[in-house]
């Protein structure tokens, strides 16, 4: 640690900083990667999973843990490629009822006071079994509107990219750059001074955990625009992936200390594991593993960094 | 309210009293709805399956009671990884059993003690520890085991399906495991440990409980529990698979939970394990037997945890 970095400086950069070594990475091994084409298909699924990874992140900040985000954006998929197809309005209640959802579960852990990984476990059943009602085999069709949306071919930029950065920018503004939001911030980080100071913890609390349904109801129409069909499991590895992309962004489990640029970039960064590992050559069986090994290497340098840190 | 329930005496006080008394009662309607029949084998079948589940939720049990933040999330994959490992070194050979078991202990030894190493190198919360290090398992298990179909030594298979008079031996092997850990539990220094470290993180500080090592021990335990799991689920299942330890995750912290242990730690209980798996099976067998689908199971199953936390929650508040 040179003296002029930071430590706070250096635990800001450390995501981008991951992700530019990847994608040098990348391009040095495939150079044909460093092109609209490349990047659009490298990418693509980073837009749903950048989503879920926003979701998870509503609900650390407010220091719990959604364990049913996997299960919900299959629910959403399941909604959205049937009722939404075959009655409209149905369906948009039907979605509008998972962010409810989502809301009371939020109200629930807070007033009963109750640890949110065993009530968004049961949830998570909850979710599953409704998907399995509604859709029992894989199937159903993409809204075309959803569709178009997901295939979008902008000049110069790639959608996806584009379409990271408006929800981790809307994301930072919001909850980084508005009085709400470091109230919001503040009650994970500080609950007592936030209801002292009279807030209502449970209006926090509710926000968001309905923001995160919000987002987990893109997360899971944008994941149905890529795939076109959907299925109960289709996101069953969203749970751990949304978690692992909030750490590996800079989000703190406590505290309310969280960064919605870092999480997108740490979704962004878990997505392109798969690319790497295949301009490599390595079996995709390795992929879950090498996401994480960076998981792993990420921690173990904030950890050289916060070490650095105290010894001052 | 107060006054009815500290005059309630022995049984009823116990929490995990209730786990048993709400898995009679689903057995009563599954029986009822049959009209006597096939009640034996309904329990027959719902022990063989419980014991599958109790036998990760001991582990769980006594990481969740080190406080909160302690879950072990690493369970399934260390499964997997255990029975393919398992299954390949023994061969379908009967001579090689002893030889798998140890094998597939030494990779829960392995996965535990690299959790530990995480936690206490990294100084990263357990939960996010496990959660990497079930990644690194994972993918070692699915390029590991790619392929891999092969079948249990036809001994092992014998044992783990025998039954006794319709009782399933596996399942008495596992109550005696129970009654084991019961005693660790609860009359070793070890067990009082666990116990108060997650009453007291500080105080058991104080005490000069050495928490390092206890942690290390209880993360060790779980995993190593679970590579049990993935030797005795490989050979009933007939060989291992990639996805073997999936339902296990959600599975042992639901036992734990809905069996009467503390969800912030410091107070553990064994016997509503049992009575909390029993539970799980035998609603997901009535729900079968009135020819309800998965969708309503899964449900199910999701509303009775709610339920259950719920009401335990408020059992707590109002004391």
């Amino acid at each position: 640690m040179r003296g002029w970095v930071s430590p706070r400086f250096a635990r800001a950069i450390l995501p981008g900083l991951s992700l530019a070594t990847l994608l040098i990475a990348i391009f040095y091994l495939q150079p044909r990667a460093m092109s609209y084409v490349g990047l659009n298909l490298m990418l693509n699924l980073a837009v749903p999973i950048a989503l879920a990874t926003i979701a998870q992140m509503c609900v650390i900040t407010v220091n719990d843990l959604d364990l049913s985000i996997g299960a919900y954006v299959g629910f959403v998929t399941c909604i959205a490629a049937t009722l939404l197809q075959d009655a409209p309005l149905l369906g948009i209640a039907a979605l509008l009822g998972g962010v409810l959802a989502y809301a009371l579960v939020g109200a629930v852990v807070y007033l009963r006071n109750l640890p949110s990984i065993v009530v968004t476990l049961g949830m998570s059943f909850v979710w599953l079994g409704l998907s399995v009602l509604i859709l029992p085999t894989p199937g159903g069709t993409a809204p075309q509107w959803v569709r178009g949306l997901m295939t979008l071919k902008p000049p110069f930029v790639p959608f996806p990219i584009i379409a990271a950065a408006v929800i981790g920018i809307f994301m930072h503004l919001a909850l980084m750059r508005t009085s709400y939001g470091s109230i919001l911030r503040g009650s994970g980080g500080n609950p007592k001074a936030i209801g002292r100071a009279g807030w209502s913890l449970l209006r926090a609390k509710v926000t968001m955990f309905a923001l995160a349904g919000f987002f987990g109801m893109l997360s899971g129409l944008s994941l149905l625009g890529l795939t076109t069909s959907a299925d109960a499991n289709i996101a069953a590895r969203y749970t751990l992936l949304s978690i692992a992309g909030v750490i590996l962004g800079g989000g703190e489990f406590v505290g309310g200390r969280v960064s919605p640029l870092g999480a997108v970039i740490g979704a962004i960064t878990l997505t392109l594991t798969a690319s790497f590992l295949s301009f490599l050559r390595i079996s995709p069986d390795w992929q879950i593993g090498a996401q994480g090994a960076i998981l792993i290497i990420v921690l173990a340098l904030r950890a050289v960094i916060n070490r650095a840190e105290a010894r001052k | 309210m107060r006054a009815v329930r500290s005059q309630a005496v022995g049984l009823v006080d116990k929490p995990w009293f209730w786990a048993f008394v709400a898995a009679f009662a689903v057995w009563l309607a599954i029986v009822g709805f049959t009209h006597g029949q096939g009640g034996g084998q309904v329990l027959t079948a719902a022990l063989t399956f419980a014991t599958f589940s109790v036998i990760v939720g001991i582990g769980q049990m006594f990481v969740i009671t080190l406080g909160p933040g302690n879950v072990d999330l690493s369970i399934p994959a260390t499964v997997t990884l255990a029975g393919s490992v398992a299954t390949k070194v023994m061969a379908t050979q009967d001579s090689m059993i002893a030889v798998g078991l140890v094998v597939a202990l030494l990779c829960g030894v392995a996965v535990g003690c690299v959790n530990y190493a995480l936690i206490r190198i990294l100084r990263i919360p357990p939960i996010i520890a496990t959660l990497s290090s079930s990644f690194l398992v994972q993918s070692t298990a699915i390029a590991y085991g790619r392929g891999l179909r092969i079948k249990p030594p036809p001994l092992l298979a014998e044992f783990t399906t025998l039954r006794v008079a319709g009782v399933p031996v596996l399942a008495i092997c596992v109550v005696i495991l129970t009654v084991f850990f019961s005693v660790v539990l609860n009359r070793t220094v070890y067990g009082r440990s666990v116990l108060a470290i997650g009453q007291s993180y500080q105080a058991a500080n104080l005490a000069g409980i050495n928490i390092g090592s206890i942690r290390f021990c209880t993360y060790v335990l779980s995993a190593v529990l679970a590579g049990l799991l993935g030797f005795l689920f490989s050979g009933f299942s007939g060989g291992a698979s990639l996805s073997m330890g999936e339902q296990y995750l959600l599975a042992s912290i639901a036992v734990v939970i809905i069996g009467g242990t503390s969800v912030a730690g410091g107070s553990a209980n064994l016997p509503g394990i049992w009575g909390a798996a029993l539970f799980f099976y035998l609603v997901e067998t009535m729900l079968n037997t009135y020819g309800l689908g998965a969708g309503f199971r899964y449900m199910a199953t999701g509303v009775i945890i709610i339920t259950v936390i719920i009401l335990a929650g408020s059992h707590r508040a109002s004391r």
